[in-house]
């Protein structure tokens, strides 16, 4: 169990290294999908060693790997509009929040 | 008699509708909608007095009505407001004179402020004014009255201030207001200190007699009074403002910067005598609790009526000569009040000073619409501009003839006999008082006839147009007034109205009046000699004395003091050191929070960069303490 932990651990912190490094807003979208799929990895190993006769934890990694595909969807026609109005992908150039 | 309610209601309508509804009525439509209002207060008036004094008296005692009350404010189980109306023997006879003065100077403002800018807006301030005359002497209790006594004073601005773009009338509404609000402001501690202790408000259980509720004020003294003569004197400076008694005096000349009628109405004949009506309402308090106060108020009455009367005899202004005449002559109220006892025949100073009240208020509200009409005519305040207008002005000469032996107390005009029953209540308290009232008296006498003679008599002065004599709605209130201040003298006012409801039979005391009617004689003759013609004894006169003259002239310098102690110690003992602190600490303090929020939101200004992955790190950052604080802690 702690084998597969480790492995998502390893995923989670690497996603969130790449979202908090990348400038390419293609490789932060990549570096939420590790996140997300760290997390999936979890519902499915606590399901199998902790409650092995149930299918609720597998269940919940299908759900959200259709929810996370949505939410791609989505982010990519946010950053294809981005990329329309400022003709790069970069997030450093994304700072008009603060106006 | 619940009908007393549209007493009050009917001008407070009427002022609504001209006031606040529209303002671009026609001026016809608004005076006549303010006339026919005051005609039908006039009549319900009479009626309600016909019906009290024919019907209220039981057994030889007039009875206390109240026809209407309800609580208003409830402070406490026994402290509470109530709205109502009172009626008895001077409330009632104060309706007469408010709602006939009022509706005179109704009729006469309709031809006097013709074309005036702003009619409507006179015409509401009037409806206002009469609301809140009504009111004060109908109220069943002091804090009501109260209420009123203030609602007056702000239409007295109102009026006062008429003419808004003229500086002189904006200074004296402003001085008027100042100056009758600071002593109300001692109206009002004496009532608060009053209910304190006595735990009501209301005019009839503060009269009825009942030493019950004055039990707790026993013993209680303060600085070497007891507490019911800081009361009662605390009451009695409200009172003195409105009345104008000195030294609160000085707002009362310069009142005269209003139109004339509005002088006719509140200050001669009704809002002036509020401070003497409010003395004879608590009267039976101030005699057997606080004596002392009541002679006080009779020493103050007779200096004030002496001060004010020397001062007419210079004026040249005949609005400010009879503006210091009425002073003068509420003066005699004040001190017929102070000098009375209480009951029968004690009683006579309290019957003769509301006698006087009555006769005073109309025929002194005839001199200042005679005065009005005469200004009508040349255009001008100044005797200097006047004389011989006798020939012009046939009405009002004969008019104000007949309001001048009045107010000098000529038999058998009516104020002989209310001022006759002054001077002889004065002699029985002490014959010193009485005999510097009799000497006022002939004052009196000798200033309005210096006043008759400079306007109807004397040299002609050149005129632009030869004046005439004024329309009709103008010369009807004056020969009305004339009416009732011929007969006025001849109604038995001791029947009706004393301080302890029981009728009381005037009788002449043959002494005092052969006495004041010699002195007023000859005060007339004097001034026939001086002024008649023109003659030079009144500039030897005024060069031998001049420094006399000159203090008279210039109100013995009162104004000055004023101005001196407001400016110099007021402004700069305490006003000053206020500013500084409101400016250096308080708003400093205030500045300061927001200096500080300021330059502290300059600093942190920078974090806000707009830059996405900064803040996702400070919400792992977050996060991370939260989790490091939970799990560790």
């Amino acid at each position: 169990m702690e084998a597969y932990l480790i492995v998502s651990l390893i995923m989670f912190f690497s996603g969130i290294y790449g979202f908090l490094s990348r400038k390419s807003l293609l490789m932060v979208l990549i570096s939420i999908e590790l996140i997300l799929n760290s997390a999936d990895l979890n519902f499915a190993v606590f399901n199998r060693y902790l409650y092995p006769g149930q299918l609720e934890g597998f269940f919940f990694t299908l759900f959200t790997i259709a929810i996370s595909a949505c939410e791609t969807a989505v982010a990519i026609a946010i950053v294809i509009n981005i990329y329309r109005n400022l003709n790069n992908v970069e997030v450093d150039s994304l700072n008009q929040l603060k106006e | 008699m619940e009908y007393t309610l549209l007493i009050l209601i009917l001008p407070l309508l009427s002022f609504v509708i001209l006031g606040l509804v529209d303002s671009k009525w026609k001026p016809q439509v608004a005076g006549t909608i303010g006339t026919a209002v005051l005609s039908t207060v006039a009549i319900l008036s009479y009626y309600t007095a016909w019906i009290y004094y024919s019907t209220a008296n039981s057994g030889g005692v007039y009875q206390k009505i109240i026809p209407f009350s309800t609580e208003w404010v409830r402070f406490t189980d026994y402290l509470h407001i109530d709205l109502g109306i009172l009626l008895d023997p001077i409330s009632v006879m104060m309706l007469v004179v408010i709602s006939t003065v009022s509706l005179m100077v109704h009729v006469y403002s309709l031809s006097y402020m013709h074309g005036e800018k702003g009619f409507q807006r006179y015409y509401a301030s009037l409806s206002l004014f009469t609301f809140s005359m009504l009111g004060l002497v109908l109220a069943t209790n002091i804090f009501q009255m109260y209420i009123f006594w203030e609602l007056v004073g702000v239409s007295s601005y109102l009026l006062i201030g008429f003419y808004y773009t003229k500086p002189e009338a904006v200074a004296a509404s402003k001085k008027a207001f100042i100056v009758t609000r600071f002593a109300d402001l001692g109206f009002l501690i004496g009532i608060l200190v009053l209910s304190y202790y006595t735990k009501t408000f209301d005019f009839g259980t503060l009269t009825s007699g009942d030493a019950s509720v004055f039990a707790s004020t026993t013993g209680v003294s303060f600085m070497g009074l007891s507490v019911m003569s800081w009361a009662m004197g605390l009451i009695f400076i409200g009172g003195a403002g409105k009345s104008a008694m000195f030294p609160l005096h000085i707002w009362l000349p310069d009142a005269m910067e209003g139109p004339t009628p509005v002088s006719a109405l509140i200050h001669a004949a009704t809002m002036v005598v509020a401070g003497v009506y409010l003395v004879a309402r608590m009267f039976p308090v101030y005699y057997v609790y606080a004596p002392d106060v009541l002679h006080g108020i009779a020493y103050v009455g007779a200096f004030t009526s002496l001060f004010a009367a020397v001062i007419a005899l210079v004026q040249t202004d005949i609005k400010r000569v009879l503006a210091f005449s009425t002073i003068s002559q509420i003066g005699f109220m004040m001190v017929a009040l102070g000098v009375s006892g209480l009951g029968g025949h004690h009683g006579l100073g309290y019957m003769a000073s509301m006698f006087h009240l009555f006769t005073h208020a109309m025929f002194k509200a005839l001199l200042f619409l005679g005065a009005g009409s005469i200004i009508h005519a040349v255009h001008s305040n100044e005797m200097g501009h006047m004389g011989g207008l006798r020939k012009y002005m046939p009405i009002t000469h004969i008019t104000f003839l007949i309001a001048c032996l009045a107010i000098a107390g000529i038999p058998p005009l009516s104020g002989f006999f209310s001022k006759d029953e002054i001077l002889s209540a004065t002699f029985e308290f002490s014959p010193i008082l009485g005999g510097v009232m009799t000497f006022i008296a002939g004052l009196t006498a000798f200033y309005m006839f210096r006043l008759y003679y400079g306007i109807f008599w004397g040299t002609e002065h050149k005129h632009h147009h030869t004046p005439h004599e004024s329309p009709f709605a103008i010369t009807l209130p004056l020969i009305i007034l004339a009416t009732v201040t011929v007969f006025a003298g001849f109604i038995p006012f001791g029947e009706f109205v004393t301080n302890d409801g029981a009728a009381y039979h005037i009788h002449l005391n043959w002494t005092v009046a052969i006495t004041s009617v010699v002195v007023a004689v000859l005060s007339i003759a004097l001034a026939t000699i001086m002024y008649r013609k023109s003659s030079s004894i009144p500039d030897k006169l005024a060069t031998s004395f001049a420094g006399m003259h000159r203090a008279a002239s210039r109100r013995f310098y009162i104004d000055e003091v004023y101005l001196f102690v407001t400016r110099k110690i007021i402004y700069n003992g305490i006003s000053h050191p206020i500013a500084w602190f409101d400016r250096h600490v308080i708003d400093a303090t205030m500045d300061g929070f927001a200096s500080v929020t300021q330059w502290t939101s300059l600093r942190i200004r920078k974090m806000q960069s707009g830059d996405v992955q900064d803040y996702a790190f400070m919400i792992l950052l977050g996060s991370l303490i939260i989790a490091g604080l939970i799990i560790f802690i």
